[in-house]
């Protein structure tokens, strides 16, 4: 069953949403500044002649005219790294600083993994956790490729994630006892990937979407008990389902000490607010300040983002 | 930062004397620290790199130094208490315990941007068929044998590629499969 249909009564404009859905999604890399400036970056790609777009949001995320990245010499040195466009957004809102302990819960392959080590300037303490150790090694493999020296790699799950091989609850003093913000990139029904995989609903069912939405809930619930007071934490999803989107944060603000936190989206970058009722549910109007990207939007994926403070 | 406390793990009950592949142990400081026979020290490491690259030893002053498995030697850029069990920490730098280490790519690439010793540049087709993962005479290298880095021209400034075995005349690519390319 295609399920975007489900969706129509909230978009604004039902026929750009599923035309978007349709069309293939362009080639996007975002320039790994730990390796190199955007400048650099942009001017490695004219040298040779790629042609590219730098998106009307972010001067570090080009749009490809054609070809994947893989075979130009500024990727070779790990200077780009494929990934989609609005992909981008959760490390950003995350918004970690340098020297912080960062937890990052559904890691693998590592696109936002790599880029929070950027944000970080590679500093500080982050932990790319991922349950699944295959995708662990890509996981290591692009964090390698782009640079990247202060990740910690495990596998765990997030659900219940121990804090134990870092020392907890001794006196050491490099012990990490808590998170200072913690990035759940939640497993999801992928519906928002339809451009990129045109199969991706072909086994979508609701009770899929229900299941995948109570490991969301656990995992963001851990993600908040293991932050810090004052610590942040961001959800996201590739997905419109409200069950897999607002509905676990409605639980997660209901159940732990926490609150959705308003974060703007970058300039030019077109947004929607979360959902307070759906099918009957109604959620906690605080999920408002998350954000919904439909594909026609910006053209890109379609994508969910919220915000939380930790607050004891 | 100073790695000062020694490689042992009290806390997992094993034998702090021995190497165990699966678990990542802090490189002593010192010889004078030094628990596990054979282990490298963070101050050969940082010597190691200084006196054969010409990497100067601060590159690493705020990196940990890690062994996991026989001689691969791990830098992380933060410090930690021995963390057990993970499966990464930071970024694979070398291999020790052989007669000639060998620099891993990505080190070369992330921490040799200021190599001077060693260096061997190559120009567009060396540096394209050096990328591919082949071989290539290179007569006019009169430096070392062993492994050099490979580097070139690029953007206005010098970039190191990867890690190259120079013997006989050849100079051998050592790029991973996985990060080979046909960049011609
Ligand atoms: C949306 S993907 C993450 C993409 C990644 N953040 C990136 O940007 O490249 C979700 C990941 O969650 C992992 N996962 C699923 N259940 C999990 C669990 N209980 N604990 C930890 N990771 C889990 C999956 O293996 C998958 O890699």
């Amino acid at each position: 069953m295609n399920p975007l249909g489900r969706y129509a009564p909230l978009v604004d404009d039902e026929e750009a949403f599923l035309s978007a859905c349709d069309r293939p999604l362009p080639s996007v890399v975002r320039v790994n500044t730990i390796k190199a400036t955007a400048e650099r970056a942009r001017s490695a790609l004219d040298a040779e002649g790629v042609g590219y777009e730098v998106t009307d949001w972010h001067p570090g995320i080009l749009k490809l005219d054609e070809r994947g990245p893989g075979t130009t010499w500024p990727y070779f040195h790990g200077w780009l790294h494929g990934q989609e466009e609005v992909s981008a957004l959760p490390a950003l809102a995350l918004d970690p600083e340098p020297g912080e302990v960062v937890w990052d819960a559904c890691a693998a392959p590592g696109s936002k993994t790599t880029q929070l080590a950027d944000l970080m300037d590679d500093t500080g303490i982050l932990i790319g956790n991922d349950n699944n150790l295959g995708r662990l090694s890509a996981l290591r493999h692009n964090a390698e490729r782009l640079g990247v020296s202060n990740l910690v790699v495990t596998n765990q799950d997030a659900r219940n994630y121990s804090l134990k091989p870092f020392g907890e609850d001794t006196d050491d003093p490099q012990t990490v006892g808590a998170f200072d913000r913690a990035l759940v990139d939640a497993p999801c029904s992928c519906e928002g990937t339809i451009r990129k995989n045109p199969d991706a609903l072909d086994r979508w069912t609701m009770d899929h979407v229900h299941s995948v939405a109570g490991i969301q809930k656990g995992i963001l619930r851990r993600a908040v008990q293991a932050t810090r007071p004052g610590g942040t934490v961001v959800y996201s999803t590739c997905t419109f389902a409200p069950e897999e989107n607002e509905a676990v944060l409605d639980h997660a603000i209901e159940e732990e000490d926490c609150e959705l936190v308003e974060w703007d989206a970058p300039e030019n970058f077109e947004t929607v607010p979360g959902i307070t009722e759906w099918e009957g549910e109604e959620y906690d109007p605080a999920v408002e300040l998350a954000h919904r990207v439909y594909p026609h939007h910006n053209d890109t994926g379609g994508f969910f983002c919220a915000k939380l403070e930790v607050t004891a | 930062m100073s790695d000062d406390r020694n490689g042992a793990n009290e806390a997992n009950g094993t034998d702090e004397r021995e190497n165990d592949g699966q678990r990542f142990d802090r490189l002593p400081a010192t010889a004078d620290e030094r628990v596990v026979a054979g282990r490298p020290t963070r101050e050969e490491v940082v010597e190691w790199w200084a006196e054969r690259y010409g990497v100067p030893p601060e590159t690493w002053d705020g990196h940990t130094f890690w062994e996991k498995g026989k001689g691969k030697i791990w830098a992380f850029a933060g410090d930690l208490v021995s963390p057990n069990p993970v499966e990464g920490l930071g970024l694979r730098i070398l291999r020790a315990r052989q007669e000639h280490w060998k620099p891993s790519t990505n080190a070369v690439q992330r921490f040799c941007g200021e190599a001077t010793k060693n260096v061997v540049f190559l120009d567009g087709e060396e540096a394209d068929r050096f990328v591919r993962g082949e071989d290539q005479e290179l007569e006019r290298w009169d430096g070392d044998w062993g492994y050099l880095v490979a580097a070139h021209e690029f953007e206005g400034a010098r970039e190191s590629i990867g890690v190259g075995l120079y013997l006989h005349g050849e100079l051998r690519s050592t790029v991973p499969k996985g990060r080979q390319e046909d960049l011609s």
